[in-house]
């Protein structure tokens, strides 16, 4: 085994090891701490113990593989938690697309353009500080009295588009970084000569700004992910995690385990998403000397 | 130089433009989907105010048996998420008819929504509030001094009318405690006396284990406030309609009375079918566990069943209590309802008398006056 397998095994390890502490931890508080909690002053500081408030690890990943329900046909938790997630992830990886799209677009444009840059930037920076809950009922209602082909497109159109919205901001800007990133006299260099815009852009700025790009599209993969789960509750969509979450909810006293079943489906979906991103960086190694911080 | 600027302000035209035009698009687009025929059939779209469970038994069974289709109708359900107020959604074009109670309406209205109440399928109101029985709360009078949940977001009106109703002030003399949508706080004794739907938060409650016992906890061992006892109760689940499009529009005129009668077959079928119509809601995607969604069917069908002048027939009397608890009642936050009664308009029994009329002579019963609850029995967590 070289050094450097090793250290990557010694990583995975630490990982595993940190995710069975926070099991552990859990656990151990979930069965010795007190079941009121701690309170101080009539403000709760340490939570509840009680089996409602937090179930053991083991009955949350035991009751994945129960069903569902009693019903006949109901399936079990686990597939039921894999199937939404999926949905999620498609109308994630779906608006994560478009985001990309429209961020390096705008990237493009406000690299070209100092005008547009100075035009558009504010309006990209403001267009995030529109809270989600504002945002979801008016993009549902436009997208529902849109007809395409005499019909209205269908809710995840509009999960997916408030995807997007999350996600094409930190791909707009780490793209503009990154295309701005190249060095005075490399740009001077292909000016000299007389290199077009286009040109320039493909053989230098948009191999200098991967390290900016990679770093943007992680975020905007993570900002995608919870902008559809948010975006299925606020706009009642059905089918996938968000809309799961909110009606396991509902047993949350009574089948306390069965809420946490969407969370891992959360998790999961965030890891898949951040995952494609790793294999992303992988495939563009070449051009990656260093991964700059966003 | 001038042509970057140039392009730069063609570019930021063509912003504006885009701007512009997504703002006409939403307030130019009216094409409400009714009176759209395809393959002989009606599109009618009905917005619901949550998702789907059996809350909205009779629609989805209705959909399901095929009552719409014979009637002419393809009805498409839209269920509500946490941001969807149903009222507008039939305002803004969206959908046809809204499912929705009548006291949130009530506000709407008042700011300039022009619905009409069409239909009263809920004649009871399922709202609750629920103690255990060591903290002796029998009468809204004993709420004095006690650690009183509430929704809050329009569900707290029964609760306080009713606490008002008893003579207790309830600035000073209770504690009022945020709710939240599941009984946590309640079982965890944050709050002594709880909001309750009959269908849903009350079940939660016999869905737990007692620590004490090591069962589930029982009926016995808790108290629970009806506002329907108490006088305080409102009207809830009703078929709302716009009230613009019922005074023009024949078509929709003609369209309202077959979505009527077809809903309330829906809910015949639910009250004499309860199994089958929770089946029916679970396989519209309802996530709830087998033994809370008959809960929830046959909780409803105590709301609807037996109706005194016939299901969906809206009763001056209650109207009446409900717009008056409306402008009479002050929340915690000091405010009404409404400042003032409601046009007219805003309740119509026209539509559902013809429904119930045609349905009498198809040999249809609409009171249900022999109607027996079942006794549903809950698992642990609902499943």
């Amino acid at each position: 085994m070289t050094a450097r397998s090793l250290t990557r095994v010694r990583a995975l390890l630490l990982g595993l090891g940190g995710i069975v502490l926070v099991g552990v931890a859990w656990d151990l508080y979930a069965s010795f701490g007190p079941d009121a909690g701690v309170q101080l002053g009539g403000v709760l500081v340490l939570p509840r113990a009680s089996a409602t408030a937090m179930p053991s690890v083991g009955s949350m990943f035991g009751r994945l593989l129960d069903p569902v329900a009693s019903g006949p046909g109901s399936p079990l938790l686990l597939t039921a938690v894999i199937q939404a997630s999926l949905v999620t992830l498609g109308v994630a990886a779906l608006g994560w697309v478009v985001g990309i799209v429209v961020g390096l677009a705008l990237a493009l444009l406000m690299q070209r353009f100092r005008t547009a840059e100075s035009a558009l930037l504010p309006w990209v920076i403001l267009s995030q500080t529109v809270p989600l809950i504002a945002l979801a009922p008016l993009v549902a209602g436009l997208i529902s009295t849109a007809r395409v082909g005499g019909q209205a497109p269908p809710l995840w159109v509009s999960v997916a588009i408030i995807a997007s919205y999350l996600s094409f901001f930190p791909v707009s800007v780490g793209a503009l970084r990154g295309l701005e990133s190249p060095e005075r006299a490399h740009v001077d260099l292909l000016r000299a000569y007389a290199v077009g815009w286009w040109p320039t852009i493909v053989r230098l700025r948009f191999p200098a700004s991967v390290p900016y790009l990679l770093s943007s599209l992680r975020l905007a993969a993570a900002n995608s992910v919870v902008g559809a789960v948010v975006a299925e509750v606020a706009i009642g969509m059905d089918g996938g995690i968000g809309r799961m979450m909110l009606s396991y909810a509902q047993s949350s006293s009574g089948d306390p385990a069965k809420a946490f079943g969407p969370i891992f489906g959360a998790i999961a979906v965030g890891l898949v998403s951040a995952g494609v991103v790793a294999l992303l960086g992988a495939a563009l190694g070449r051009y990656r000397r260093a991964e700059a911080t966003a | 130089m001038n042509r970057s600027r140039r392009i730069a302000l063609v570019a930021a035209v063509v912003a504006t433009a885009a701007l512009t035009v997504s703002g006409c698009s939403s307030s130019g687009t009216t094409s409400g989907s009714g009176g759209s025929a395809s393959g002989g059939l009606t599109k009618v779209t009905l917005q619901l105010q949550w998702v789907a469970q059996a809350q909205f038994a009779g629609y989805y069974a209705a959909v399901d048996q095929g009552f719409y289709k014979k009637a002419g109708l393809d009805v498409t359900i839209k269920e509500a998420g946490t941001d969807t107020v149903p009222i507008q959604s039939v305002v803004k074009g969206q959908a046809d008819y809204a499912i929705s109670w009548v006291p949130k309406v009530l506000s709407s209205i008042e700011q300039g929504v022009n619905v009409t109440d069409v239909a009263q399928i809920f004649e009871r109101s399922g709202t609750t509030q629920i103690s255990m029985k060591d903290k002796g709360i029998t009468s809204a009078a004993d709420l004095e001094g006690k650690k009183v949940g509430s929704w809050g977001y329009g569900n707290q009106w029964e609760l306080f009318a009713g606490m008002q109703k008893a003579g207790i002030n309830t600035d000073s003399q209770i504690s009022l405690v945020q709710q939240a949508f599941d009984m946590k706080g309640f079982l965890a004794g944050d709050i002594d006396a709880a909001q309750a739907m009959t269908y849903n938060e009350y079940a939660q409650v016999l869905e737990t284990v007692n620590p004490a016992t090591g069962k589930l906890y029982q009926p016995s061992e808790l108290n629970v406030l009806n506002w329907n006892d108490e006088g305080t109760a409102m009207l809830q689940d009703a078929i709302w309609a716009d009230a613009g499009r019922l005074q023009s529009d024949t078509a929709y005129q003609d369209t309202t009375t077959k979505f009527v009668k077809a809903s309330i077959e829906g809910w015949v079928y639910a009250r004499d079918n309860p199994q089958k119509a929770a089946d029916i809601v679970t396989a519209a995607g309802s996530t709830l566990g087998t033994s809370h969604q008959l809960w929830m069917t046959n909780e409803v069908n105590k709301l609807i069943w037996p109706s005194t002048d016939g299901i969906g027939v809206i009763r001056a009397g209650q109207w009446k209590q409900t717009v008056s608890i409306a402008e009479k009642t002050k929340d915690n936050t000091g405010a009404t309802i409404v400042t003032k009664a409601p046009p007219k308009s805003a309740y119509d029994n026209t539509y559902v008398k013809k429904a119930l009329a045609q349905l009498k002579k198809e040999g249809v019963d609409t009171t249900g006056a022999s109607f027996t609850p079942l006794t549903v029995e809950l698992k642990e967590g609902g499943k």
